[in-house]
């Protein structure tokens, strides 16, 4: 029992650690894709791509990388920060398309310079959207964060590799069950903060 | 003082504004009327730079558009577009308080002069100022977005049809209630002021409605396909000869 609260302990960790990276270079990247639609396509098909990586192949190719791959919790991680990218990216984007061309005018028309367009209008008009990708990046990188455990990352997967190598059902139930609860809570948290943010927002 | 030089803005191989050449002085109150299309919103971008001329320029207090620092500029123009567009995820009071705060006001004097000025549209703050604007109807929204425009009191305002949207009881109470904060807002009228019409203000005013323009604005500017037609006092405008100002008459 009490590997199975320090492996979900792991999961939890590896997973929170990445989808922060995640928001901190994805918002700006969602951001910076806005105000420069060319270089900002290019970027968004970059993590189109990284997406369709199986998450398998991807932990593969990232053990004989210097610094960044081997073996252990950082390459789980650096695998996890490339797969939570997209959503977060591509959620922040359409966020801040989806501002009303009238309400951004007004502002301009006001005297808000584009950063303070940015801080106080188009990203808190964006927040439920960019929830969104957010919840939807953390759902994923729980589900993928159990394949880590095949490069030695840790968390829920070791118990269900372990079950795998052992052809026992039971050991590997334990490692899925709660990886599937966790993604639901999660899934549910994240629905209340999106809500939270589209009230607040004015809308519902 | 607002100056077009031989101002054209071109988009798209179709000249929205063709060599519009216009002063409208300090303290004017003028209406640009024109069929739709015809390039009055066009026009009225311009004064705030949010859109720049393809050709010839344009002077705000007799600098051009570019020696001015846009940001700054436009704290000190007041702006009622066509629709109301306020910022869904601001309160009431907080809307209003946008220009107030970009120009680092104390909270105590934006508040007061919040409520004084949507006591006047009939917005009292206490029942309203905690609401957001999913919660208005589409004319007080429309007065908020004029209560935002005017609150710093802009040197000069610029309207875009602000009441086109709302049905004609209400219609023509706001245009009273807008004449009542124009007038408040400007001290006296320069002192020898031709035009009973001036304040303290500069005020262009656009609109389809002559009836409107003439109750609003000392002289009307007509424009037709990208090109001022007319520009006559208010008063001599319903005798104005030009085929265009007929049909206006007319219709
Ligand atoms: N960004 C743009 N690109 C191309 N054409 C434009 C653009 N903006 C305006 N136009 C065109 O320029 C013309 C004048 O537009 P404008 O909005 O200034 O007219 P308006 O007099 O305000 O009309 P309305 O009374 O219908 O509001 C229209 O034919 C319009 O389609
Ligand atoms: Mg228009």
């Amino acid at each position: 029992m009490s590997d199975l609260v320090r492996l979900t302990g792991e999961h939890l960790l590896i997973v929170s650690i990445a989808v922060v990276i995640a928001i901190a270079a994805g918002v700006p990247l969602g951001t910076f894709a806005h105000r420069r639609r060319r270089l900002g396509g290019i970027a968004l098909r970059i993590t189109d791509v990284v997406q369709t990586i199986p998450s398998l192949a991807m932990f593969g190719f990232l053990i004989p990388l210097p610094l960044l791959g081997g073996i252990g919790p950082r390459p789980a991680i650096v695998a996890l920060v490339l797969y939570s990218l997209l959503p977060i990216v591509r959620s922040t984007l359409v966020g801040l398309e989806r501002v009303d061309a009238h309400v951004r005018e007004a502002a301009t028309a006001m005297g808000m310079t584009d950063r303070q367009l940015l801080w106080n209008i188009e990203l808190p008009l964006a927040t439920p959207a960019i929830v969104a990708g957010i919840r939807i990046a953390t759902v994923t990188a729980i589900g993928v964060a159990t394949i880590a455990a095949a490069i030695g990352g840790g968390g829920l997967g070791t118990l269900i590799f372990r079950g795998v190598s052992m052809v026992d059902s039971r050991l590997i139930l334990q490692g899925a069950v709660p990886a599937a609860l966790l993604a639901i809570a999660a899934d549910a948290l994240l629905t209340q903060v999106e809500h939270y943010f589209a009230k607040r927002r004015g809308e519902s | 003082m607002i100056e077009y030089r031989d101002v054209s803005v071109v988009r798209g191989g179709n000249a929205i504004l063709d060599r519009v050449s216009l002063r409208i002085e300090k303290g004017e109150h003028v209406a640009f009327l024109g069929r739709s299309g015809a390039g009055k919103t066009t026009a009225l971008k311009v004064i705030n730079g949010l859109v720049g001329p393809s050709a010839g320029e344009i002077l705000v207090d007799g600098a051009p558009m570019a020696r001015h620092e846009l940001p700054r500029l436009r704290r000190r123009i007041g702006y009622v577009m066509q629709q109301p567009a306020l910022f869904p995820h601001r309160t009431v009071f907080d809307n209003v308080a946008t220009v107030p705060r970009l120009l680092e006001w104390p909270e105590e004097k934006t508040r007061a002069e919040a409520e004084r000025l949507l006591a006047q549209l009939e917005l009292p703050l206490a029942t309203f100022g905690a609401r957001f604007p999913r919660m208005l109807s589409g004319g007080q929204q429309q007065r908020v977005a004029i209560a935002r425009a005017l609150i710093a009191a802009p040197e000069i305002v610029l309207c875009d049809e602000p009441f086109s949207a709302l049905d004609p009881i209400i219609r023509a109470e706001m245009q009273s209630l807008f004449d009542g904060v124009v007038r408040a807002s400007g001290a006296p009228p320069p002192t020898g002021a031709p035009e009973a019409r001036t304040t303290r203000t500069t005020l262009v005013f656009v609109t389809h409605d002559v009836r409107e323009a003439l109750r609003i604005a000392g002289r009307v500017i007509v424009f037709d396909a990208g090109r001022v037609v007319v520009d006559t006092p208010a008063d001599a405008f319903m005798s104005h000869q030009h085929p265009l100002v007929r049909r206006f008459v007319e219709a």
